[in-house]
């Protein structure tokens, strides 16, 4: 193995706003660069889970490295380090962006800038990252890379009159992109002798090989044996394997030093003891500080998990287990309800990252799932002066024992066309936000700034914001700190009995709305039973909102004869399947679904 | 011992298609039809060759509108089944008619084949409530039905009435019931309107429930029924089916006490030897049929089910729950060797706590709230 030219090497991120060709430009250029033949191919080489490839965005951070031949003759390697593409997930992609030292700024030629286009050039920037933009889709009839090239250099201060003007999909001038990486973006810098300082960018847990660290040595050099310790987890070990990424495979070697990407093992156990951001050092020869930035990640968004089935406690807790391994960002623990029985409260990075779990345990682990609403993490000061960090609506302490609440805030940037500003500007005020600012990035788009309650924005703010400007709204959020709050938990009463798993944060001044709307859903989700059923939504005991379900009357087969027996049985298992997919609450029967009720109270 | 047998044999052709129905019939050129009952006593032949060990108690020839055939058509198949299948003295042979249909020379057919009930579907006495059926009949044009066919000397006729029409209220409901009854006939079946998929009925009505009489005033019709029929001297003893006594239908009795039963002709179904099928659907694939050939049952019998134990027990309490007697807890144990507690113990309890049915040694049966909820109650016999 020769010694690596630290001049060679390019360490590279692509961002882009979703749906503008990152993915498709990263497998371009894994093609180009010929480590792999077409056949190898699959569609989208980075995207390995299916549920990315559905979903059409990046989940977890993953590397991989090619070697490009270029004009000058020589050969570089490039390690393409891929960025999850969700703003749940900002802090990864912020680590990502600090295992590089340039990005290349994907721009679709007929959309433009967006929201998340912006995001992601000022996070690239905050890293001294040197970014070159790059012009997509210009095969698309609409496409407009003047004007495109035009708003990037107004808007984001960067030359753009030169950018490679390409289609990701059909090949075009991919080997502009290829050149401009190795012209524009800086070899790494780093002393391979100095101690060691490695940035976690992402791990990954195999059942072989256990915790897989995906590392930027910054400094110095890690090989077989080293004795490596995480800096902030503090956990050690000695290494047993260096190597770097090929595409969708791991390929061994003697060393990395400074200035190079891959990956390190050491029979660790657990990817917690791996957290991304923290710093890998040598333990006989430690650095003197760690990397900057590192942050312990902590959830935004819980929920109440539970078996549909009660049986399978055990197996969703070791479903969850597993998931745990390759995602220390989800966190977990038993809960009990009265209303679903034991389950588990878990809190996720994001309502994006809850839904991935969620589905991952339903397809992967065949579970059958119920959700309680999700919330965000309240913050309750007592008068007794302590502060609990509610993740439960249902450990609310008593009213009187409460001084006052906080409640998560955002930092909302939402790039809109200029006709959708006003719907878009009503449906912040609805959701509580605070206006900040707005800007006109071209005559016809403007981007709004507010400030909005997490609680506003995790269910279903995103689908509102499509859906009122028509789909032309994207939007980007960064989580600014805890404002108190007049907040009050509403509860749920079904036949007179308070169901737990129902009950939820709200703010007082939309709390009667809520509660109306949500008696509203449940009597049409509640099917009716033998006798009248009160739905009713109260605030510390005070009745605001009712619905009834009525007494079942009728529900009887006039005619049942010799040719209609097969087709009336399975009528009646219909009805018996329905009845099994129910949760019994005292006397009443509800649907799993319905505990989900909350999350669709817009939907109309 | 021969095994009690009833035989279904369907006519799938009508005059008019009514806007409520959805049974295998239609309008079919005579060529057809003639075609369809070749075919059939065909099948009568061929698929009588398969059950020797049975003795036929009841005939039910149905449609369709079966009194649509010519008189020939009616005696052929009759004759055919007396000469290939043994009937019992008493057998009970229906045949449905439907007003504007029957002649006396076709009743007189019947009669001369051994049919001897009949089952007139009249489904209302309001004229403009039968034009919202899409019966091609009226009122007047049943009454010399009824007339002709107590004249060809049948002592046993049903009359089919519906409730819950469009445009019906009590009132003309019970205008129908009274002149029905007038007529003193031995059997009433009273449906309340069940609004079928595929149907202009439910095209009309299914997304506008508004335009049917609601939940409450159905039940308020059903109530009547029963009280009306009954001081008129109609027991009811199923949860439609009312009759003077002695006069209960026995075939279709035999559908909820899981008597075997073959189904001939299109579409028809049958229970027997623990089987359940239904017959070839589609009128061209049947008539094109070789009844004759070896292996016809390859092509003639579809949805072939085999019946567990298990789903032998549960229809004997969701089918014998919809007689008002109910089901007998000592049949139960004799037909499968374990006590109708050992299996329904939680369910019978439940439901007894809930009043929806009633335990009367040794019967169980639904009770009047149990009828009215009777899906969700038969429901919870499946195992």
């Amino acid at each position: 193995m020769p010694i690596v030219d630290q001049n060679k090497i390019r360490n590279f991120c692509i961002i882009a706003h979703i749906d503008h060709g990152k993915s498709t430009l990263a497998d371009r250029i894994i093609e180009m660069t010929g480590l792999l033949t077409s056949r190898e191919m699959q569609s989208q080489v980075l995207d390995n889970m299916d549920l990315e490839r559905e979903r059409g965005i990046t989940i977890k951070a993953q590397a991989v490295r090619t070697v490009y031949k270029a004009a000058d003759g020589e050969e570089y390697i490039f390690n393409l380090i891929d960025t999850p593409g969700h703003v749940d997930f900002n802090y990864e992609v912020s680590r990502s962006l600090a295992a590089c030292d340039g990005a290349v700024l994907v721009v679709d030629a007929a959309q433009g800038i967006e929201a998340q286009t912006l995001a992601n050039v000022y996070l690239a920037l905050d890293h001294d990252l040197d970014v070159f933009p790059v012009l997509n889709k210009i095969d698309l009839p609409s496409a407009e890379p003047d004007r495109v090239a035009a708003e990037i250099e107004d808007i984001i201060g960067l030359e753009a009159h030169d950018a490679p003007r390409i289609s990701a999909k059909t090949g075009i001038h991919i080997e502009q992109v290829l050149e401009a990486i190795v012209e524009k973006i800086p070899a790494p810098k780093g002393d391979p002798a100095a101690p060691l300082k490695a940035l976690i960018f992402d791990s990954l847990y195999d059942s072989y090989k256990g915790v897989i660290i995906f590392c930027r040595i910054k400094e110095g050099t890690v090989k077989k044996g080293t004795a490596i310790r995480m800096m902030a987890t503090g956990a050690e070990e000695e290494v047993v394997e260096v190597g770097y990424f090929g595409a969708g495979q791991f390929i061994p070697c003697e060393e990395l030093s400074a200035g190079m990407v891959g990956y390190i093992t050491a029979s660790i156990k657990n990817v917690k003891d791996t957290a991304v951001g923290d710093t890998i050092t040598d333990k006989n020869n430690p650095c003197r500080e760690p990397l900057p930035g590192y942050k312990k990640v902590t959830s935004m968004v819980y929920c109440g998990l539970y078996p549909a089935d009660g049986a399978k406690y055990n197996d969703l807790r070791d479903a969850l287990e597993k998931l745990q391994l390759n995602d220390a960002s989800l966190f977990f623990e038993p809960e009990t309800s009265i209303a679903l029985g034991f389950g588990f409260r878990c809190g996720f990075l994001g309502l994006l990252h809850l839904e991935i779990i969620q589905e991952r345990l339903e397809r992967e682990y065949n579970l059958d799932l119920v959700t309680t609403a999700p919330g965000v993490v309240y913050r309750v000061h007592k008068k007794k002066g302590d502060v609990i960090e509610l993740t439960n609506p249902s450990n609310l302490p008593e009213p009187s024992e409460i001084e006052y609440m906080e409640e998560p805030i955002v930092t909302a940037e939402i790039m809109v066309t200029t006709d959708f500003v006003g719907a878009i500007m009503t449906l912040c005020q609805e959701r509580r936000g605070v206006y900040l600012g707005m800007e006109y990035i071209e005559t016809t788009r403007a981007l709004l700034k507010y400030e909005l309650p997490l609680n506003e924005i995790i269910y279903d703010f995103f689908d509102a914001l499509k859906s009122r400007s028509r789909g032309y709204a994207s939007f980007d959020y960064e989580i600014k700190g805890y404002q108190q709050s007049e907040l009050v938990k509403l509860d749920i009463l079904i036949n007179r009995e308070e169901v737990d798993a129902l009950s939820f944060i709200v703010h007082a001044s939309s709390a009667y709305e809520r509660g109306r709307r949500m008696c509203e859903k449940l009597k049409d989700e509640i099917p009716r039973h033998l006798f009248e059923i009160p739905i009713q939504a109260a605030i510390g005991g005070k009745i605001i909102a009712r619905e009834t379900v009525k007494a079942m009357r009728k529900d009887v087969l006039a005619k049942c004869y010799g040719g209609d027996i097969s087709r009336k049985k399975k009528l009646l298992e219909k009805q018996k399947e329905g009845k099994k997919r129910m949760r019994q609450i005292g006397n009443v029967e509800i649907p799993q679904k319905a505990f989900m009720s909350v999350l669709k109270l817009d939907e109309e | 011992m021969r095994k009690p047998l009833e035989l279904y044999i369907h006519i799938p052709f009508c005059a008019q298609k009514c806007d409520y129905c959805d049974f295998l019939s239609g309008r079919a050129a005579l060529s057809v039809q003639r075609l369809y009952v070749e075919r059939l006593i065909e099948e009568i032949a061929c698929q009588s060759a398969h059950y020797p060990g049975y003795t036929v108690v009841s005939v039910f020839l149905g449609g369709g509108t079966p009194s649509l055939l010519e008189p020939k058509q009616l005696l052929d198949i009759m004759n055919q089944v007396k000469k290939h299948f043994r009937l019992t003295e008493d057998a009970e042979v229906t045949m449905e008619a439907n007003p504007g249909t029957v002649t006396m020379e076709k009743l007189q057919a019947c009669r001369e084949g051994g049919i001897n009930r009949i089952s007139i579907g009249l489904q209302s006495a309001d004229d403009k409530e039968l034009k919202k059926l899409g019966r091609i009949h009226t009122y007047d044009e049943f009454l010399k039905t009824f007339q002709r066919v107590r004249q060809a000397g049948f002592a046993n006729v049903n009359i089919d009435l519906m409730s819950a029409l469009p445009g019906q209220t009590l009132a003309s409901w019970k205008t129908t019931l009274k002149n029905v009854t007038m007529l003193k006939p031995e059997h009433i079946s009273a449906y309340s309107l069940i609004i079928e998929e595929g149907t202009p009925f439910y095209d009309r009505y299914h997304d506008h429930p508004e335009l049917l009489p609601d939940e409450n005033e159905e039940r308020e019709m059903y109530y009547l029924t029963k009280q009306f029929l009954h001081s008129h001297g109609f027991e009811r003893y199923e949860i439609s089916n009312y009759a003077k006594p002695g006069y209960e239908c026995r075939h279709n009795t035999g559908y909820w006490i899981g008597t075997e039963y073959l189904g001939l002709g299109l579409g028809a179904s049958s229970y027997i030897q623990g089987f359940r099928f239904c017959n070839e659907k589609d009128l061209g694939a049947y008539c094109r049929l070789k009844m004759q050939q070896e292996d016809v049952d390859d092509y003639l019998h579809k949805e072939i089910v085999r019946l567990t134990e298990k789903e032998k027990m549960e229809e004997f309490m969701f089918l014998g729950m919809r007689l008002i007697r109910g089901v007998s807890e000592k049949e139960f144990e004799k037909r499968f060797g374990i006590g109708l507690r050992d299996v329904y113990g939680n369910v019978l309890d439940r439901l007894l706590k809930n009043r929806l049915i009633v335990a009367e040694e040794p019967y169980v049966r639904l009770s009047e709230f149990g009828i009215d909820i009777s899906n969700y109650v038969l429901s919870e016999f499946l195992l």
